[in-house]
């Protein structure tokens, strides 16, 4: 190791180096690993990958590499260097912090969350310029003017002087990138920009950072779940799993050539085993008609029908601000209509506190982000047992059995039943969820983007357990998704909206297949593949 | 100005304006009605000795008492508004005579507490969150919590005890001379002064710590450190603006509780203030003057609670200014 150390000093001294580092968190005697072992190498104007589930430690590496530790963590081995300069451990905190923003800079996940509220987006850009005093106020706007202008933003001077909750989570993350560049770091580390995005927005964000790091020639370190994504930008991949590196090597090599057996599963393009087909003439258990609804004034569903037939699993695919969460949350009675009908066995049904128990028993929703549609202070038991009061007559050693039953048709160890969320992984947590939903016996699941916070092979496992779930039990599904792997395994009708309207309506096969409308065969585009040049190609189809 | 009227936050603090106009309406009413519903006969309290059947009825018939409750209630409610709030029954002064002074010496106090106990609750405040679970955290909280513990006239004779009887540093009675010069009128003020703020700044700091502490895990103050700001910029910077809406409210809250503390304060001191002008009505059943004092408590108290409903509104730029 030290020998190829020395070789590559002699060339150019890389820009970022890990050697061997370990990070801890917890108590010193009884510590807990995030990291070990992690050694790798970025050169000037290189982009590096990071690929791995939640959890895997992505994102504490990437921290890591600005010389930040979240609250407990520590580097408790190895080093990590800039530029040939050790930060970690020699640089002490007001060491590293003035490396930040001129030397190494930061774009985060979710933009809206990272940007300041009380403040306006081109004050946010030029702090740090103005804080160390590297050029004048009037020098900083027209820089952050001027790289607003590059990511394709209309008017630079009006978007600065918006507030980040006034402009779109696209536009957030370009402004965040111009933020990070304001400074003309030498490498900027983006944890996951794209995540929180519509796959159509995506691929324009993933273009700009790419265009944007290339003619500057920056480094960057790129943290993603997802490896196709990160095979469009990335030089060098590093796969991460439980805190150590799987596999590490130039894209093409990882892509084509694998040699772990995780890698080559996160490759795994074979789709998910299919249920046989349900369609069902009988009357729908589910009837949506002329949905109309609006958030102030500004209409999200102009007029829209669905149906769900007994045991039938219907897909509503589109972007956000599509109006699809909407009409979801109009069926769960969250979200009252301006006017059309909402029937349930040819039941009309109104308000969620206007409905009898029995229509809140049969329709139960998964939620989009687990972590949050848990209470991290109840017991896996206390959220299980809550459902199982309200709807069911069980109790005692029954009810105990039940509980049990549902760990194991989730596929959840017992061992979990006294344990809290914040102790589950991603995956797990989802699982809860579903079974929370099981509890109440529903006849109707609603599931509101549940794969989209989890990786690959997480999202497959999910997807599996709702077909087997859906088979065994006869649930009729509604999915609210932009994931076409879970529309192909699960859904036997799609639905596509836009801006609050039905585009294309039609059996699965059908519409992923051929679609007929432009905007279902753009979504459908979107989602990126493991080809090279797919990204500019998409850009181009864009133009 | 079509648009000025159309625009949320406008609605919201006119209409926070309303519910505070109807609050003091009806406070007004359940003030009139209360002291009706009080047991005994004003007229023999008043008169005592020389209460006989015949001069009782000439005291209802001067007072009005024996008109219709309503009658008298709008009546007494109109004179109100024109700042006539009647005369005392045992001196038979105006009453708006009696409370000019008090009022002011109340504000004197009022406004010194205010002055001492804001910057100090935001300081201690600041500093908590900042270092927190540190030993000045902790020993910050459980002082300023014993404070907020103790009922307030035992704080404020301990303070007597300890400020004035043993050490002798400031006066244990409180005699105010509108007359004396302003030094001296806050020497005299301190220690009823010092005794509210221990009381209200226990709520304000412990609020200001955990605004900042709930803000402190925001993805954006942790942006502002991994941008390489310094911490103290991260603090004044980032998260106090955030943290100035719930505080603002806060302060104003205990803003109005302080006014209710003052009734209290006043009393242990001996201090010539709007409160103890109002326990010594009760006790002498003088109504006019505990229905005028009670309006004017009323009304600060509400106006306070409304300032704290505007401050939250205009404080979150998401209502300030709205999405495009």
């Amino acid at each position: 190791m030290s020998d190829i150390m020395s070789d590559m000093t002699q060339t150019s001294t890389p820009l970022v180096v890990f050697e061997d580092v370990r990070i801890e968190a917890g108590q010193a005697s009884d510590p807990k690993v995030l990291a070990q072992g992690i050694s790798f190498s970025l050169e000037r104007g290189k982009v590096l990958g990071l690929i791995g589930e939640s959890g895997a430690g992505k994102s504490t590496i990437g921290l890591a590499a600005l010389g930040y530790l979240r609250g407990g963590c520590r580097v408790a081995g190895g080093r990590i260097l800039l530029s040939g300069q050790d930060i970690v451990p020699d640089l002490g905190r007001k060491g590293v912090l003035d490396l930040r923003s001129t030397r190494i800079a930061y774009v985060a996940q979710s933009a809206a969350a990272s940007f300041n509220p009380a403040y306006r987006l081109i004050d946010q850009c030029v702090e740090m310029a103005l804080d160390r005093r590297l050029m004048s106020r009037a020098e900083a706007e027209e820089r952050a003017h001027a790289y607003f202008k590059r990511f394709r933003i209309a008017d630079p001077v009006e978007f600065g002087r918006r507030f980040p909750h006034q402009v779109s989570g696209g536009q957030l993350q370009r402004a965040m990138l111009a933020m990070a560049m304001l400074c003309q770091p030498e490498v900027i580390v983006f944890d996951e920009p794209t995540t929180a995005l519509d796959v159509t927005t995506q691929i324009e964000v993933l273009a700009t950072i790419r265009d944007a790091l290339a003619e500057e020639g920056l480094a960057g370190i790129y943290i993603s779940h997802d490896l196709a994504l990160i095979s469009q930008i990335a030089d060098d991949i590093v796969v991460l799993r439980h805190g150590k590196i799987v596999e590490q090597g130039p894209t093409g090599q990882i892509v084509n050539a694998p040699e772990a057996d995780y890698t080559r599963n996160l490759l795994d393009q074979t789709p998910l085993a299919r249920q046989p087909d349900r369609t069902t003439r009988d009357a729908p258990r589910v009837d949506i008609r002329d949905a109309q609804g609006s958030y102030g004034q500004l209409k999200v569903l102009k007029g829209v029908d669905l149906r769900i037939g007994q045991a039938q699993s219907v897909a509503l695919v589109g972007e956000s601000g599509s109006g699809k969460s909407t009409l979801a949350r109009a069926l769960m009675g969250l979200f009252p209509l301006t006017s059309g009908r909402i029937e349930l066995d040819g039941q009309q049904i109104g308000s969620l506190s206007s409905r009898k128990a029995s229509v809140l028993q049969k329709l139960q929703l998964i939620h989009q982000y687990p972590d949050t549609a848990l209470n991290p202070r109840q017991s896996i038991r206390k959220i299980l047992t809550i459902p199982l009061r309200r709807f069911t007559r069980l109790r005692g050693a029954a009810l105990e059995a039940r509980l049990r039953e549902l760990l194991r048709q989730v596929e959840l160890p017992e061992t979990l039943i006294d344990r809290y969320p914040p102790a589950l992984s991603g995956g797990q947590k989802q699982r809860v969820c579903i079974a929370r939903a099981l509890a109440a016996e529903p006849e109707i699941l609603v599931c509101d983007e549940v794969t989209a916070s989890l990786d690959k092979l997480t999202a497959d496992e999910i997807t599996r357990l709702l077909g087997r779930l859906q088979t065994e039990q006869g649930l009729s599904t509604l999915l609210i998704t932009h994931d076409f792997s879970l529309v192909r395994a699960l859904a036997d009708e799609v639905i596509v909206m836009r801006r609050g309207e039905v585009v294309e309506a039609g059996p699965m096969a059908e519409v992923t297949e051929r679609p007929q409308h432009p905007y279902t065969r753009r979504l459908i585009a979107s989602i990126p593949t493991f080809e090279p040049g797919w990204l500019d190609a998409q850009r181009v189809a864009e133009a | 100005m079509k648009d000025l009227m159309r625009s949320p936050v406008v609605k919201m603090m006119v209409a926070r304006l309303l519910i505070g106009l109807g609050t003091i309406a009806v406070i007004s009413f359940v003030i009139y009605g209360v002291i009706e519903l009080l047991p005994g006969d004003i007229a023999r309290e008043v008169l005592k000795s020389q209460a006989t059947d015949e001069s009782v009825r000439a005291f209802n018939e001067r007072l009005g008492l024996d008109r219709p409750f309503l009658e008298r209630y709008f009546e007494w409610l109109g004179n109100a508004l024109h700042g006539d709030l009647g005369r005392s029954l045992i001196s038979d002064v105006p009453v708006s005579e009696l409370l000019a002074q008090r009022v002011k010496n109340s504000a004197f106090l009022a406004v010194l507490a205010a002055v001492l106990a804001v910057p100090l609750a935001l300081l201690l405040g600041i500093l908590s969150a900042t270092f927190r679970n540190s030993v000045f955290d902790r020993a910050t909280g459980i002082t300023t919590l014993a404070c907020v513990s103790l009922p307030e006239f035992a704080l404020g004779y301990l303070m007597i005890l300890f400020l004035a009887v043993k050490t002798g540093l400031f006066p244990s009675l409180s005699v105010i001379d509108p007359g004396a010069p302003l030094l001296e009128r806050i020497w005299q003020t301190v220690l009823p002064a010092l005794t509210l703020t221990l009381i209200v700044q226990a709520h304000m700091s412990r609020m200001t710590r955990s605004s900042l502490v709930a803000l402190f895990q925001r993805p954006y103050i942790e942006m502002a450190e991994l941008k390489g700001l310094r911490r103290r910029k991260v603090v004044w910077r980032h998260a106090l603006p955030n943290a100035m809406g719930p505080i603002a409210v806060v302060i104003t809250l205990n803003m109005a509780y302080l006014l209710t503390g003052i009734v209290v304060i006043e009393a242990v001191f001996a201090y010539p203030g709007l409160g103890q002008l109002m326990v010594d009505a009760v006790a002498r059943r003088d109504i006019p003057l505990v229905q005028a004092a009670s309006l004017i408590f009323a009304t600060f108290y509400v106006s306070l609670n409304t300032l704290a409903d505007v401050i939250g509104i205009v404080t979150n730029p998401r209502l300030l200014y709205a999405r495009k």
